[in-house]
């Protein structure tokens, strides 16, 4: 049993990171993401590492790239316009297959947006927001224990697989507060050696971290051929989903991170009412988990796409549905969220409608 | 005596550069620096985007090999991770001083302790000649065809001059490579900024007024003028910082 402490989501991610090793930290405040850049102020220090407030998220990825390339467990938060700063560098990061963990506690957006929680980065992370064909493994927590928890295992999947992972938090997440067991860190793979390392060619040939290849057809090409096989051999092996009351369910709500955990409480409201709701809360959205979806598509009569965002998420539960079952969709953008209250409104329209519907075809 | 012989640090392969560039002299004379220091098996270099992006093809040792502007930035995490180490950014004109500003100027301010080659010859070479952030007044690249300045283009900026104001850094020289003089000169400069690394000093910069014959559109022996008589007036030579 670990120590139960109260933390905030931020701080409790910042301690999950120092807790599993990473002993670099570079970052720029912006809200709602704060606490994590001032925890790493006074926590590295304190466990022989480094902190550095950057001069912008340019230069904080940049760090990233450096210190990762070091051999250092690094790490690098923001926020969405930060995180939108930091796409070329995450770009290069994942074209020299360097692990790092990247965490985004969104807001509100278009442009500076504003600071209450949102769901509208999903594209960016999840599709790739910088340059060329590259995946992040993007992690969606939506409790400060599961964000504790995966941020450590986040550190192994990015030394396992040498690749980029992204925490996509938001605002509401960094910001709540909750009792969280602080469980010491055991990796959760065996992690290979990191022979990419540059730390002087004492003994050995001089290394090259480098993401220019000019020749196409056995350079460029082939590089990209790699990366795609890694890619494939990631979705074969890490997909990760929570279902909940969906063996039996009519509707099925489709939600990730807070807005899941909201969901939640409107399927045991709607349970409570007679209507048979359930839940589907993919936690890794990049691989996405599709096989849920394709089962309950298969045995619900419909599907609640709740998101805060306008749609995007949607597309990508569409994509595993493939038309075998309508998809429904509850969603806004711009720091809007949705109450259980909302969301079992939805279901309950949505449960009048299909009965509406079979009693027209008696 | 000089060093006529091949340093290690440098390797076989022939250079992509063009003739009369100064790229390989100052590619020599950090090789031969990190050589006489004996340090290349904890050096790490960082190669910039610009001309000298292939650096990692010469340098015989650990390169990493950065987004433009950025190696400031890399370099700091670089050596933050291992203090232990020697890492050095090779850059030129348009990496530092204009895309990587930002990145130069606060690496400078926060005295990282890394050591700079900042080389300036006033042009984007590998892209085709056109305006640097240090291209004289009235100068002609091709995207400022009229000569620098006619278009509210704005005056050279000056690396060493911007960058002395900062009390976070250690060493600033200007140097040159367009004579034996300037090449014996540079080449003590940069043994320096490396041996500050060593000793811990902080951030060390030294910036080489170098040729490029084919962007300015001169013979060889014209472009190595241009640096004497052009590019010397309007960045003079000198150590501008020295708290080491």
């Amino acid at each position: 049993m670990g120590q139960k402490i109260l933390l905030k989501g931020n701080e409790v991610m910042a301690e999950a990171a120092v807790q599993a090793g990473c002993r670099f930290f570079a970052g720029y405040p912006i809200t709602p993401q704060n606490e994590v850049p001032e925890y790493m102020s006074k926590r590295m220090p304190q466990v022989g590492g480094v902190f550095v407030q950057a001069e912008s998220e340019i230069a904080a990825i940049n760090m990233i790239f450096g210190a990762s390339a070091a051999g250092a467990r690094c790490m690098t938060s923001s926020s969405s316009p930060g995180v939108s700063l930091k796409q070329e560098g995450i770009s290069y990061i994942a074209a020299a297959e360097l692990p790092c963990l990247i965490a985004n506690m969104q807001r509100g957006g278009p442009g500076l947006g504003n600071i209450r929680a949102s769901q509208a980065d999903y594209f960016q992370a999840v599709k790739g927001g910088g340059h060329g064909d590259y995946r992040l493994i993007v992690l969606a927590p939506a409790s400060l224990q599961e964000l504790y928890n995966l941020t450590m295992n986040a550190f192994d999947w990015a030394d396992y697989y040498r690749n980029p992972v992204m925490i996509l938090g938001d605002g509401i997440l960094g910001q709540m507060a909750e009792p969280v067991e602080i469980l010491p860190y055991e990796p959760i793979l065996e992690l290979p050696e990191k022979d990419f390392v540059l730390d002087g060619c004492k003994g050995r040939k001089p290394r090259v971290v480098k993401t220019l290849i000019l020749k196409p057809a056995d350079g460029l090409i082939a590089h990209n051929e790699h990366l795609q096989e890694k890619y494939k051999r990631i979705e074969s092996e890490l997909s990760l989903c929570e279902e909940y009351q969906t063996t039996d369910a009519e509707i099925v709500i489709a939600a990730y991170g807070i807005t899941a955990r909201i969901a939640k409480g409107a399927v045991r409201m709607a349970r409570a009412k007679g209507i048979a709701a359930g839940l589907i809360r993919p936690i890794t959205l990049w691989p996405f988990p599709n096989e849920p979806f394709i089962s309950a598509a298969k045995t619900a009569s419909q599907m609640l796409v709740v998101e805060m965002s306008h749609g995007q998420f949607i597309e990508d539960v569409k994509l595993a549905v493939n038309g075998q079952c309508p998809v429904e969709f509850l969603g806004k953008g711009g720091g809007w969220y949705p109450t259980e209250e909302i969301i079992l409104e939805k279901i309950e329209s949505m449960a009048a409608a299909s009965a509406t519907a079979v009693k027209g075809k008696l | 005596m000089p060093n006529l012989t091949r340093t290690e640090v440098l390797t076989d392969a022939q250079t992509h550069y063009c003739p009369g560039c100064g790229h390989g002299i100052i590619h020599r004379l950090v090789a031969e620096v990190i050589d006489e220091l004996g340090i290349r098996e904890k050096t790490i270099g960082t190669a910039p985007v610009g001309c000298a992006v292939l650096l990692y093809d010469y340098f015989n040792c650990d390169i990493i090999e950065c987004a433009h502007g950025r190696p400031p930035a890399v370099a700091t995490g670089m050596k933050r991770v291992q203090p232990d180490k020697i890492v050095f950014t090779y850059q030129g004109d348009g990496d530092l001083a204009a895309i990587g500003t930002s990145e130069t100027i606060h690496a400078a301010n926060r005295g990282e302790n890394i050591t700079v080659i900042f080389v300036n010859n006033a042009i984007y070479g590998m892209t085709g000649g056109q305006m640097a952030p240090t291209t004289l007044t009235g100068m002609f690249s091709t995207t400022s065809q009229d000569g620098r300045g006619e278009h509210g283009e704005g005056p050279p900026l000056k690396v060493c001059e911007l960058l002395s104001s900062l009390e976070g850094v250690c060493y600033l020289e200007r140097t040159a490579v367009s004579t034996p003089k300037d090449v014996i000169s540079a080449k003590r400069a940069i043994k320096k900024a490396f041996q500050n690394q060593i000793d811990g000093k902080g951030f060390s910069l030294v910036e080489v007024l170098s040729m490029c014959p084919t962007d300015w559109k001169l013979s060889t022996a014209k472009a190595v003028d241009f640096v004497n008589n052009e590019m010397k007036t309007a960045f003079p030579l000198g150590v501008y910082v020295d708290r080491s």
